[in-house]
């Protein structure tokens, strides 16, 4: 028999009001582990689609000379010396120390080909990543599987008349076109894509490459790190990170966390209100009660510890519950969320510091919402408490 | 010296509208073992005295000593410990808590005394069967009898072994004879040399006390130790 077996027992028996008391908790600490989950896990699906939408850095060979183009328009008259990157110096990217956050690297050459009498921008590409980093392209026919096949952009493949299956004559060597590319509105639709060895043989550069695209988005990973990191390792190619692209991402998402957050905060307010409330109306209703402990010796700090003890108890279950419900109610909408922006990779991560946190939320609340109930009833008057003496 | 000395104590209850005095100047002196009983109608202060001897309750004037010490110069959380160990508490209402067990109810004053817990369950049944509930000692309060009930609650009131017992009409919400017995149960510890202060309105109950004292209109009318003094003489 201790202060721990009487809060039990209180609680035991006062079930109604112990509902009240977690729910009130429960709603906050569920609301804050539905927000706070949501948003990671949202943030973690924006990464993944991200890293698919493509390429944030680009490695080019460095050059002295500013770029005439903007917005696909190319001014010409400036004869602008191509030079090419070695495509074994690409290894030197596995030996960055942010190389964990390169999801993937699109190493490409291009160059000037003649096909049926017109000229055409040939990209070899390693087929593999080029397809996984280009999630958006979608084909008629095929990607490319191996060497000797040709993949053509909207634009080429109508200018030329080519249909699937047609053998191409690519600067004499015979292609075998495996599929067309939708239009994507982009400098794609005027391509002919080959595989990077096929290329480099047709373009007589072996061993190298024009530039890369290198995909390295997450919302831990400092790009500038990266982007520096990459020049040291790459001294000759120039790094040019795409930022926009990132900060106009993040930034979403940002707001709509710190969006969710503000909501968060109120209910925990109105949460710790109906605890306030709940634990004032549990003080009124236990005077007698508490007019008995202190006649018997309890002194004011026992009156206050076994209001606490309670309170402690109500709020490690509503903790733990908010946070079970929480994870329950992120898992069952997230599909929503996914949908809604073109479906693909939803993950609920049972995050255990974001458990402690609810826990710790729900013991905070509760306590700071009892703390002036509690000090009230250890102040009553015993005599006014019992009115019998 | 007297085990309680009570020197001019005067209680005067304040409001925003008038002040009603509830005792007016009482003084008295009771030895250890004394069993007292004091009686008086309905606002006499008999209920007050025996708040303010309880630590509960401060008076507006004057000064109590219970075993040489001065109960309101000690301050609230030793107040509180001075009741736990030298008080033991029987209300008219019986005051147990309706969710805890009679042996839970009874063990509430050694709740927040570093004991382990068979000692408190060894003196809570110890006690629970010398006022005869043995058997009862896992009922809740709404499965015991009113008797059963006051039982339990002098059951609590022992359970520390305080020097002193303090209690308010016992008998007060009991048929006759379950009061009968509830009056000879606190007789037969004030025998084992048990000091019990009991007020009561219940004139029946005078033949139990060694003492008794009359209040009326909060000043002490009669005190049963000078009558017998002036027959002696």
């Amino acid at each position: 028999m201790n202060l721990r077996t009487i809060a039990w027992n209180n609680l035991k028996r006062r079930k109604t009001r112990m509902i009240f008391l977690v729910a009130g908790l429960l709603i906050g600490v569920a609301t804050v582990v539905t927000i706070v989950s949501l948003g990671q896990a949202l943030t973690m699906e924006a990464q993944h689609r991200m890293e698919n939408f493509g390429a944030n850095i680009i490695l080019a060979p460095k050059s002295d000379e500013l770029s005439l183009s903007y917005g696909g328009i190319d001014l010409g008259g400036f004869s602008i010396a191509v030079s090419e990157i070695a495509e074994k110096d690409l290894d030197k990217i596995k030996e960055i120390p942010n190389a964990r956050n390169i999801a993937a690297v699109a190493p490409k050459l291009l160059g000037s080909v003649s096909v049926q009498g017109s000229r055409v921008l040939l990209m070899g590409v390693d087929e593999e990543k080029e397809f996984h980093v280009k999630r958006w392209w979608t084909l008629e026919g095929r990607a490319l599987e191996s060497n000797d096949e040709l993949v053509a952009g909207s634009q080429v493949a109508m200018t030329l008349g080519l249909s699937l299956g047609d053998v191409v004559p690519v600067n004499e060597r015979r292609m075998t076109l495996v599929g067309i590319l939708h239009e994507t509105g982009s400098q794609d639709d005027d391509l002919l894509i080959s595989t990077l060895d096929d290329a480099q043989a047709i373009l007589d550069k072996p061993g190298l490459i024009t530039m890369a695209e290198v995909a390295a988005l997450c919302a831990d990973c400092p790009l500038e790190d990266i982007v520096i990191q990459l020049t040291q390792a790459l001294p000759n190619v120039k790094v040019t990170a795409l930022q926009q692209v990132v900060k106009t991402r993040m930034h979403a998402l940002n707001q709509f966390q710190t969006f969710s957050l503000g909501i968060a905060a109120v209910v925990v307010v109105i949460g710790a209100l109906v605890v306030f409330v709940t634990m004032m109306g549990s003080v009124k209703e236990r005077t007698r009660e508490i007019g008995i402990f202190r006649a018997l010796g309890f002194r004011r700090s026992h009156v206050m510890n076994l209001i606490l003890t309670e309170v402690v108890a109500v709020s490690t279950l509503a903790g733990v519950l908010g946070y079970l419900i929480g994870m329950g109610v992120t898992s069952m909408v997230m599909p929503f969320f996914s949908q809604a922006q073109e479906g693909g990779h939803s993950v609920v991560h049972w995050d255990p510091m974001l458990g402690v946190g609810a826990l710790a939320l729900a013991l905070v609340v509760g306590s700071l919402a009892s703390y002036y109930p509690a000090l009230q009833a250890s102040r009553m008057d015993p005599t006014e408490a019992l009115r019998t003496l | 010296m007297s085990f309680i000395e009570i020197e001019n104590l005067k209680k005067v209850y304040s409001s925003d509208a008038d002040c009603v005095t509830a005792l007016g100047g009482v003084s008295l002196r009771v030895a250890e073992g004394c069993f007292l009983g004091v009686m008086g109608q309905s606002g006499s202060g008999k209920s007050t005295i025996l708040s303010i001897l309880g630590g509960l309750c401060h008076p507006t004037e004057g000064t109590i000593c219970i075993d040489g010490i001065s109960l309101y110069d000690l301050g609230v959380e030793k107040l509180a410990d001075f009741r736990r160990e030298y008080l033991g508490f029987v209300f008219q209402a019986f005051n147990l808590v309706p969710y805890l067990t009679a042996m839970e109810n009874v063990m509430l004053p050694l709740a927040v005394k570093k004991m382990g817990r068979s000692e408190k369950v060894r003196r809570a049944m110890d006690v629970l069967g010398r006022v005869g509930l043995s058997d009862r000692a896992a009922h809740l309060p709404s499965q015991l009898s009113g008797g059963e009930q006051e039982r339990v609650a002098i059951a609590r009131a022992l359970v520390n072994a305080p020097p002193l017992i303090l209690a308010d009409e016992p008998t007060g919400s009991l048929d006759s004879e379950t009061s009968q017995e509830i009056m000879a149960l606190l007789q037969e510890l004030n025998a084992e040399g048990q000091t019990i202060v009991m007020v009561t309105h219940n004139l029946e109950n005078r033949e139990y006390f060694h003492r008794t004292v009359h209040l009326k209109d909060g000043l002490l009318l009669r005190d049963s130790a000078d009558s017998s003094q002036q027959e002696a003489v």
